[in-house]
């Protein structure tokens, strides 16, 4: 019974597409909040995190879509290696700490330095402008205006205000991530 | 197995499959989505093949395979996990991006899955380094105590892989470490974490195998500091101690044996402890306590206790246990056999144990134990199971008799019967010539048996199937036949090997037979002669030649001829220093042909000596290094003295260098100056060489001399000759010289009080010289006393017959001391008479038997006259050791200085 069941599911979720794993990858500069927004979207709760050497994976379910999120440490030492992870990313999803203006321009730089790699020409961009619960933060449009967002040509993009210890803004910018996805690459 | 039953694996014909196809294939898998979990774990059990075969990748391709393979993290199966954990431990050693799984590692690490677990730990160890590591702190900590002890194993061997990289941070878990070892951990009960290590439905509920591993990583991290050390071993030895896994006790054991070893003084403060664990419900343990103690110096009672442990254990029913015991016996018998006298009855009940190398241990044990009551007796039970053992072990039986015959020359009656009987028996050339050579000992050191094993050996050549052996026995005939009462005997054994052997052998008779000629017998000259004529008509030329070449020489009369008889024994090493050097000269040195004068030559007594030492020195029960008198090396080192002074002019003029005594030290090693001091003799001067080296960094010396006061008015100072300048860090050598008495005597001893006498400069660490302005200022050092004794006047020689000899040297002197309260033990008082009197001790004499011994040295003076001394020392509690020592001296006056040299 289960058998058939989960056969008819089978042929179901092929001719919709979701039996494929989207690949993601969470990436921005170090304690941007990257790893809080992993554990916050697959546990629903807010972690105590370490600085991520390497990487993290997990998979999880979205709206029925299977999800396979890297977060990739954003520390200076480890920047170099995450080109090894671009392949098959169907999305890269760019944290950026809302409250550190210092280095706004260095996650532009790495933002497009990144998106100039081949194999991200057909990933989707989501932005988070995180943090947004700290005073001072800068708004959504500031993020968007200091990483040039505008200038993107030929990808599909958009921008959310987050805060990952709250939990705004993330299914928002997730929600959209999906539509994308679905429409382009499914 | 047949060839063809061989049934081909599809890769084993290369034996491991290719790499580049590995390579390739790894990536393709690796990289695939959907993760197969189970077509990579096929994947890189390949890759772990190749790896662990030996084969690795150039770092560009090692890199790119680790990340193909940390992708894998995203598939959670855990047998997957842990072929990725073993494949990262060894990519670690080639790539250096490994640090991109780290955070990877330690989320497992924090996991309860059980399996994958401890590998995720094992890895972690790999992956850190300097700059990570401290990530890793609480996660360690917290493994370490972890009450799996699987888990904590893991975290423990692991941490000693990071003491290399991060020594600071593994020492935060310290605590933690401690904590581990006595802890009482059980395996978890879940079958599914446990079969991986034993794969068996009889599973032990604990093995404790962490405190092994945490004792070890705690010594590690304490080694530098002794008190602790002191305080850790405290803690976990004794009743109540923690310590549940035997090989954690092995451990603890040999650190303390360590610390013993190390600081001798703490010896009888560590002993029982040692002892405590003699009698453990592991045997593992009992032996390695026994083992411990017996490499120490303890007083007998203990040493016994240890034996009494072993003895037991010999009878124990694993093989193992029963070898690891009888090797242990086997290497105190090569320097104390007295001692494990006890065990004997047990040995002897494992001659026939069904282990092999058991058996052997056993027999060449009981050899070494042979004491003159039971060798008789050892030799009968041996015999008896002779013919069931294969020759290799022959050989091993022949050799022990052979330093038993040595050892015990009255016995030599039996050793002989039994040799003889083994002469007779089948067997190759090996076993054969373990023979020939036990009796070409016997001849020579032990004289009275030497009719009698020539006998046997001419008995062997009317059979023997060994050319070579013919050969080195007629040698043999043609030496010590003459030597013999009834030298006929021997030509005409030797002479029917003339007419009876091959050419091989012909020739080497006939050279034996022409020695007998040279005797001085005018009747046996003239029948020698007569049947070399014969030879002269031999088939073969060399035998004709040999012939034709003794009867000239036979007949010319010439003096050359006796040298033909007795050759001259050069000393081979100082001949091979010398030609070494000469060879080493340039072309002017060729000019003047090589002196062969200058080589010492060796009578054969003391030939003999180096010999006999040589051949029944055992090597020593413990790895510390003993002060052996090799008589080799110390006639190379004088040589090398006599060299270097002959260079000195005014030494020079001294004539020959007589004697040369060993070094002795006159301060502490490790003292700011560093002075030995080495007593060289002439024939009217005594030269003291003071050997000074300056350890401090920041001072330097001036006018570096040594202030020698001598208590007698025997000695006049003659010259001295400073140091002038003796920089920081280095050394340089001092002479004074004395006029000496000349007469044999005790005027000869005397003690100098010396001081040493300089003038310090600082050392300006820019220019790493004085300042030439500075005038430094003047001190002095206060070194140790230096006594000059009879032994600094003898040399060690060897005499086959101790007693005899002593009863024909003319001169005698016998006194009885009270050596003190014997505090150090007999052995003690042994070695240091044998050093001080710088003699040989004769007819194992050296070796302690219990509370009464006496001791028989033997030696030459610088004038060439013998002396022997024999001493009777007996100890006991209430009065010390007493010395009853008589001396015998070919010169006068000798003995008197002997004996009061020992007071
Ligand atoms: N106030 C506030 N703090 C946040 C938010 N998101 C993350 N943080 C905090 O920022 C710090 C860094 O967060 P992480 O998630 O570890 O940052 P990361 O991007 O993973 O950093 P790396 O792993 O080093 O690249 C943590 O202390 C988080 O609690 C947020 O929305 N608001
Ligand atoms: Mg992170």
């Amino acid at each position: 019974m289960g058998q058939i069941v989960s056969s008819f599911t089978g042929i179901f979720s092929k001719l919709w597409g979701i039996d494929r794993e989207i690949r993601i990858l969470i990436l921005g500069l170090d304690g941007a909040g990257k790893t809080t927004i992993l554990y916050r979207l697959q546990m629903g709760e807010v972690v105590k995190t370490k600085p991520t050497i390497g990487f993290n994976v997990e998979t999880l379910k979205y709206k029925n879509l299977t999800l396979n999120i890297w977060d990739l440490g954003g520390q200076t030492s480890i920047r170099p290696y995450w080109r090894c992870y671009y392949a098959n990313t169907a999305a890269v999803i760019f944290v950026v700490d809302s409250t550190d203006k210092d280095r706004i321009e260095t996650a532009a730089k790495e933002l497009h330095l990144m998106l100039r790699e081949e194999e991200l020409l057909d990933s989707a961009l989501l932005v988070f402008a995180n943090k947004q619960d700290q005073p001072g933060a800068m708004t959504a449009a500031e993020v968007s205006q200091a990483l040039s967002l505008t200038d993107l040509k030929d990808r599909s993009w958009s921008i959310v205000a987050s805060s990952a210890i709250k939990g705004e803004g993330l299914s928002e910018g997730l929600d959209w991530l999906m539509d994308v996805i679905k429409e382009e690459q499914l | 197995m047949s060839t063809h039953s061989y049934k081909k694996h599809d890769d084993a014909e290369g034996g491991a499959p290719d790499k580049m196809t590995v390579f390739q294939d790894c990536l393709l898998g690796f990289n695939a989505l959907p993760v197969s979990a189970k077509k990579c774990r096929g994947l890189l059990a390949k890759l772990l093949r190749l790896l662990y075969s030996g084969e690795t990748f150039p770092a560009s391709e090692a890199t790119t395979l680790f990340f193909s393979i940390s992708k894998l993290f995203q598939h959670k199966d855990s047998s997957l996990r842990q072929l990725v954990y073993l494949a990262i431990k060894e990519l670690s050693l080639i790539s250096d991006d490994v640090l991109m799984v780290t955070s990877s590692i330690m989320k497992d690490v924090q996991s309860n899955e059980l399996v994958v677990k401890p590998n995720a730990i094992r890895t972690l160890a790999r992956v850190l380094d300097g700059s990570t590591v401290n990530a890793a702190e609480r996660l360690m900590k917290n493994a370490v105590v972890d009450k799996n002890p699987i888990v904590a194993s893991a975290a423990l061997l692991s941490s000693y892989h990071l003491l290399p990289v991060a020594r600071d941070v593994v020492k935060r878990w310290t605590n933690e470490t401690q904590e581990a070892v006595t802890a009482q951990k059980l395996l978890p009960s879940d079958q599914f974490a446990l079969h991986e290590y034993y794969g068996s439905s009889n599973l032990p509920s604990a093995t404790y195998s962490y405190q092994y591993h945490a004792l070890g990583l705690l010594y590690l991290l304490r080694n530098h500091d002794r008190m602790s050390l002191m305080k850790m071993i405290q803690q976990l030895s004794g009743n109540n101690s923690p310590l549940k896994s035997p090989m954690a006790i092995v451990q603890l054991i040999r650190f303390v044996a360590k610390i013993a070893v190390e600081d001798p003084s703490a010896t009888q403060a560590l002993f029982p402890l040692l002892a405590a664990y003699l009698r453990h419900k592991s045997d593992m343990v009992e032996l390695e306590a026994a083992k411990a103690i017996v490499a120490l110096n303890v007083t007998p009672e203990q040493f016994l206790q240890a034996i009494n442990t072993l003895q037991v254990l010999l009878s124990a029913p694993r093989t193992v246990t029963r070898f690891a015991a009888v090797r242990v016996l086997n290497r105190i018998s090569m320097k104390n056999p007295e001692k494990i006298v006890v065990c004997n009855a047990e040995l002897e009940g494992l001659v026939n144990d069904p282990n092999r190398s058991i058996s052997t241990y056993a027999i060449t044990t009981l050899l070494k134990t042979g004491s003159s009551d039971n060798v008789d007796r050892l030799i009968k039970t041996i015999a008896k199971f002779m013919g069931d053992i294969s020759d290799e072990f022959k050989i091993v039986v022949v050799d022990s008799i052979r330093t038993l015959a040595l050892k015990f020359p009255e016995k030599h009656g039996a050793m002989l019967r039994f040799l003889n009987e083994l002469l007779r028996d089948d067997g190759g050339f090996a076993f054969k010539n373990s023979i020939v050579e036990a009796l070409f000992d016997m001849i020579r050191f032990v004289p009275a048996s030497r009719d009698g094993a020539l006998e046997h050996l001419c008995e062997f050549i009317e059979d023997c199937e060994f050319t070579e052996l013919s050969v080195r026995i007629l040698h043999l005939l043609g030496e010590e036949g003459p030597k013999t009462n009834s030298p006929t005997l021997y030509i005409r054994h030797i002479y029917n090997r003339v007419v009876l052997e091959n050419s091989i052998i012909r020739s080497s008779a006939v050279i034996a037979l022409s020695k007998f000629a040279l005797l001085g017998d005018a009747a046996i000259k003239k029948n020698i002669q007569i049947l070399l004529t014969r030879c002269l008509n031999d088939v073969d030329d060399e035998v004709r030649d040999r012939a034709a070449w003794s009867l000239k020489l036979i007949a010319s009369d010439l003096p050359e001829a006796q040298s033909f008889v007795s050759p001259l024994n050069y000393s081979l090493p100082v001949l091979e220093q010398q030609l070494a050097l000469y060879v080493a000269g340039d072309k002017a040195t060729f000019a003047t042909p090589f002196d062969i004068h200058a080589i010492p030559v060796m009578s054969e007594a003391e030939l003999n000596a180096i010999e006999f030492r040589e051949k029944t020195d055992a090597e020593p029960v413990t790895e510390k290094v003993e002060e052996q008198s090799d008589l080799l090396k110390t006639s190379l080192l004088q040589q090398k003295y006599s060299q270097e002074l002959s260079e000195i002019p005014e030494i020079a003029a001294y004539g020959s260098l007589l004697h040369s005594s060993k070094v002795v030290a006159l301060t502490e090693k490790e003292t700011e100056f560093v002075v030995t001091t080495v007593k060289h003799v002439f024939a009217n001067h005594l030269l003291l060489q003071y050997d000074v080296e300056n350890t401090l960094t920041d001072i330097e010396l001036h006018d570096v001399t040594v202030i020698a006061q001598p208590d007698s008015d025997a000695y006049a100072e003659e010259f001295s000759m400073p140091i002038d300048v003796l920089r920081a860090e280095s050394k340089g050598t001092i002479y004074v010289s004395y006029t000496r008495p000349t007469e044999v005597g005790t005027d000869l001893l005397a003690a100098f009080g010396n001081t040493l006498s300089f003038i310090t400069k600082e050392v300006d660490p820019d220019t790493q010289a004085a300042d030439p302005e500075d005038d430094g200022f003047q001190d002095e050092y206060q070194i140790e006393d230096l006594e000059v004794g009879p032994g600094d006047f003898i040399v060690p020689a060897y005499m086959a017959n101790f007693t005899s000899i002593m009863d024909a040297l003319p001169h005698q002197q016998s006194a009885v001391f009270n050596l003190g309260d014997g505090a150090s033990a007999l052995l003690d008082t042994v070695a240091k008479l044998v050093t001080s009197l710088s003699m040989l001790p004769l007819e194992n004499s050296e070796v302690v038997d219990g509370n009464s011994h006496v001791l028989k040295l033997f030696g030459k003076t610088i004038w060439g006259g013998k002396v022997g001394v024999s001493i009777r020392l007996a100890h006991n509690a209430a009065k010390g050791t007493l010395a009853k020592v008589e001396v015998r001296a070919e010169e006068e006056n000798v003995a008197e200085m002997v004996v009061e040299g020992i007071n």
